[in-house]
Formats: C-alpha cells, sequence, structure tokens
C-alpha cells in the first residue's frame, strides 16, 4: 500500500438507490451536479415485472426497477457522456488496474456482490451481484468506498472487494469498474429528459409479449389471489414476502421506487418547464403511498396475523388499483411528450 | 409520502440509516434518512429465518454423516451446487460428489483450499462444523 496522506475529499451523497446514486456521485465528482432521481428518470429506472421464469432462491423473480446497470447506461449515453467500461478475467489485473485509477485520483464506479462486503449489517447480506458503489481512495487501511446508500463513506478491506468484486452467478460483475471519459461542457438535460420519459412510457406500457410493467402489475394481480389455493399458505407467504422486500427491503428510496421517480417528475419540471409533470408528480406520490399500503397488507401475512384468503384478495384488488393508476399516468404523459 | 411521515422503527439496519424520498412541508422531494420500517424488519426477518433454518437442517445431515462439511459450509454462504460451482469452477456434479463425506475427506489438499477461498474460509475451518452453531 502507499501513502499515510489524507484522504481526498469526496461529494459522498446519502442514496436512495446504489446505481442512480453511484453515477450521480461519479459525475458530481466531475462537476456535473445532477441529483440522484434526475440520473433515475433520465435512465429510465422505473419499471415493473414478476416472472416465475425466473427464480431468486427459489422464489419468482420480483423487480420494480430495470436490468442492473441500464440505468448507467442510458442515462449517460442521453446526456452526451462516454462512459469507459473495463471488465476483467484475471483478478490481479482488476486489482492493479483499481490501484492505478485510484493513485490518479480517478474515482470509478465498481459492481460487487453485496454479501462479500463486510460493512453491510449482517441481516442485510444477501447473495446479489448487483450492487454498485464507487471507489475513490485507498490507503493502508483500505479501499474508501462511497457506497450510495450508506449515510457515510465507508472502508473495506482489499480482500474483502476482490472477493465481491468477482463473485459468480447471475449478473456475475466480472471485475466491472467504470468512470466517465468525457463529459460534455453543457449537457443538453431538457432533451435527455424527453428522451428517458418517452423510453419510461415504452417500457411501462408497450413492451409486447411479457407481462412487464403495467400488464405486469395486472398479471400478477390476477394470480396472486390464487396463491394460497395454488401453493399453500407456507408458501404463498413465502412469494408475498420476497415481494415486499424487493420494494421496501432492497434500496429503492421507498415504495419500490416510485417516490424516487416522483421526485424526478417534479425536479423535470423545472427543467422543460411543464407545469403537467409537477401534477403528475402528486399522483406518482400517491400511487407509492398506495404501494406501502400493499407492504403492510404483505406484511400482515408474513407475520401470519392475516391469514384469511381475504388478505390475498385485498393485494389483488389493491394491485388491480395501481395498474390502472400507473396505467392513466404513463399514458398521460406519452401524450405530452 | 410526508418527510414527517417517514417510519423511524428500530430496524434491521443496526442503527444504521436508510434513504428515504419524501415530500417536505412545501412539497418539495428531500432525502429522508430512516432508521427502518417495521414492514422491513418483518420481511427480513422472514428471509433471515429461512436460511437459518436451512442452515440447521445442514447442520443435522452433517453430524448424521449424510453430508460432508463442505455442504455446511456452502449453505452457510448462501450458496447452492450451482454458485458453489460456479464461483470454484467446477461441474455441478464434482461440486454434488464433494458434499458427500467420503469422497469430501479423500479430496487432496489444494482443492480443499479451492473450495475454502470462495467460501471465506481455511482449509482447515472447511473440514470441520464450528464450535458454536447457530
Amino acid at each position: 500500500m502507499n501513502t499515510t496522506t489524507a484522504l481526498r475529499p469526496f461529494p459522498h451523497q446519502h442514496s436512495g438507490h446504489c446505481e442512480s446514486g453511484t453515477i450521480s456521485a461519479l459525475l458530481r465528482d466531475r462537476h456535473l451536479d445532477l441529483s440522484e432521481p434526475m440520473w433515475f428518470g433520465i435512465g429510465s429506472g422505473i419499471f415493473f415485472l414478476h416472472t416465475a421464469l425466473i427464480k431468486v432462491g427459489g422464489l419468482p423473480l420480483t423487480s420494480y426497477r430495470v436490468a442492473p446497470l441500464a440505468i448507467v447506461r442510458k442515462a449517460s449515453q442521453r446526456l452526451g457522456i462516454v462512459m469507459r467500461y473495463e471488465h476483467f478475467r484475471d483478478p490481479k489485473r482488476a486489482r492493479q488496474r483499481l490501484d492505478v485509477l485510484l493513485d490518479q485520483g480517478v474515482s470509478v464506479g465498481l459492481q460487487t456482490c453485496v454479501y462479500w462486503l463486510p460493512y453491510f449489517p449482517t441481516e442485510m447480506r444477501f447473495q446479489f451481484n448487483g450492487h454498485n458503489l464507487v471507489a475513490f481512495a485507498r490507503n493502508e487501511s483500505g479501499f474508501w468506498l462511497s457506497d450510495p446508500v450508506f449515510e457515510h463513506v465507508v472502508c473495506c478491506p482489499p480482500d474483502a472487494l476482490q472477493r465481491a468484486r468477482f463473485a459468480k452467478g447471475a449478473f456475475a460483475p466480472r471485475g466491472l469498474l467504470y468512470y466517465p471519459e468525457s463529459i460534455p461542457a453543457i449537457p443538453d438535460i431538457p432533451k435527455a429528459i424527453r428522451s428517458g420519459l418517452r423510453s419510461t412510457c415504452r417500457q411501462m406500457l408497450d413492451i409486447p409479449l411479457l407481462p412487464a410493467g403495467v400488464r405486469g402489475i395486472r398479471a400478477l394481480a390476477r394470480r396472486i389471489g390464487q396463491w394460497p389455493g395454488q401453493l399453500g399458505p407456507s408458501r404463498a407467504r413465502s412469494y408475498v414476502t420476497q415481494i415486499v422486500r424487493m420494494q421496501e427491503e432492497i434500496g429503492t428510496g421507498g415504495a419500490g421506487f416510485r417516490f424516487l421517480f416522483a421526485a424526478f417528475l417534479r425536479e423535470a419540471a423545472d427543467h422543460i418547464e411543464r407545469s403537467l409533470l409537477s401534477d403528475l408528480s402528486k399522483e406518482m406520490t400517491a400511487i407509492g403511498d398506495q404501494w406501502r399500503q400493499f407492504a403492510l397488507i404483505g406484511a400482515h401475512i408474513c407475520k401470519g396475523s392475516r391469514p384469511d384468503p381475504d388478505a390475498y384478495q385485498e393485494l389483488a384488488d389493491l394491485l388491480y388499483k395501481l395498474a390502472a393508476r400507473e396505467e392513466t399516468l404513463f399514458q398521460t404523459l406519452k401524450k405530452t411528450l | 409520502m410526508k418527510a414527517a411521515d417517514v417510519p423511524q422503527d428500530d430496524s434491521v439496519l443496526e442503527g444504521l440509516r436508510r434513504a428515504c424520498y419524501a415530500e417536505d412541508s412545501e412539497g418539495r422531494y428531500v432525502v429522508v434518512p430512516s432508521r427502518g420500517w417495521e414492514v422491513e424488519r418483518v420481511v427480513n426477518e422472514h428471509a433471515n429465518k429461512a436460511l437459518r433454518e436451512a442452515l440447521a437442517e445442514t447442520h443435522k445431515a452433517v453430524v448424521a454423516g449424510r453430508l460432508s462439511t463442505l455442504a455446511y459450509h456452502m449453505v452457510r454462504c448462501q450458496m447452492d451446487v450451482r454458485l458453489l460451482a460456479a464461483n470454484v469452477g467446477l461441474y455441478r456434479w464434482q461440486v454434488r460428489r464433494h458434499l458427500k463425506p467420503r469422497i469430501f475427506s479423500s479430496l487432496r489438499s489444494d482443492m480443499i483450499h479451492r473450495y475454502a477461498r470462495a467460501l471465506g474460509t481455511t482449509s482447515d475451518e472447511l473440514a470441520r462444523l464450528p464450535v458454536s452453531h447457530t
């Protein structure tokens, strides 16, 4: 290890979600200061998918956001930023490359597996390979990370970080590190917002064949009421629990990214001067509040305090309402663009 | 959600706080650090309980001589055969064989070392069950 010099300052900001937080911090460090919700919205982060075709720990996959790294890729493209992505086959070379970049003062985004990061609370450490964070310095204590979902910067021992960067399995990071190579002097933010909104509407309304977006919510509503009969009480409970976890427990900023998106709409309204976006932001907030009701009933089912089939029917009714509200919202949005 | 309504329940975060987005009194969105929400605690506990039960089952099977200690450490790291095979760079059928006590005990030390590395432990630890099993 090299020096005992003081750490360089890093503009760490506590964020709702790891990926939008990481890209936001990387660019803030390079004097392009955009809030996390802006990155999330321009990168078209909001989504819904529930499918039994892909299982996570034996339970159907539920996701309230797009695939890992899509936010970083899309948002940077839409703002005209050229990103560099480096994968590695050899862990040693990945480590050397990180050392070189950090010693040059270049902060980089890393993709990691949560399970191997020792600064996470034990109960939160799950095998999940899609966790993004920023490395900004190193010294004799280890690597200094700006993990956006934490309040302050953290220090991570080199071995642990190495392990987290080279975990295998679904979405294996293969040592991925990324950083902006060129940033336009004046990024066209209104254009990026429009492009982000257009593709958000597409993925919420128009994905063919797959039960994704609004249709995904409706498909889940149709099924969820039948779970107790179909799967038995214990398995049905686990299924519901998993959905609530994806919505609230994993870094989503609350209500499965709905509040994060509402915050984006609110900010976007100022940039593109459409007061309609502020109204839609209010509606999105109300939708988020309703998603939290869904989580609340889900938690009752999980605890066993609502073993009755009525509880599942209530969940289904809520999902139908949520699907209808989100559909109206995105259709209105689409028309204004 | 209003900033004042962001839940501050003691949760699984061990004193850490999570960033939630909520509206301030002027309707602007702000980040509000939250100590956690009861709902999170309930669902997180459910998930961790399932993991603990799986580990206890495996522990029993190892004590009974049906599985090797490798199985215990695999489950301890929340892995299944597929994930462990990917992490050590073996085929799944090979890992499955190594879960048998007789075959595991005949493995060469470099293979044991590879498993130990993938599971974040030492070769010695890998060959036994921990003293205090939780």
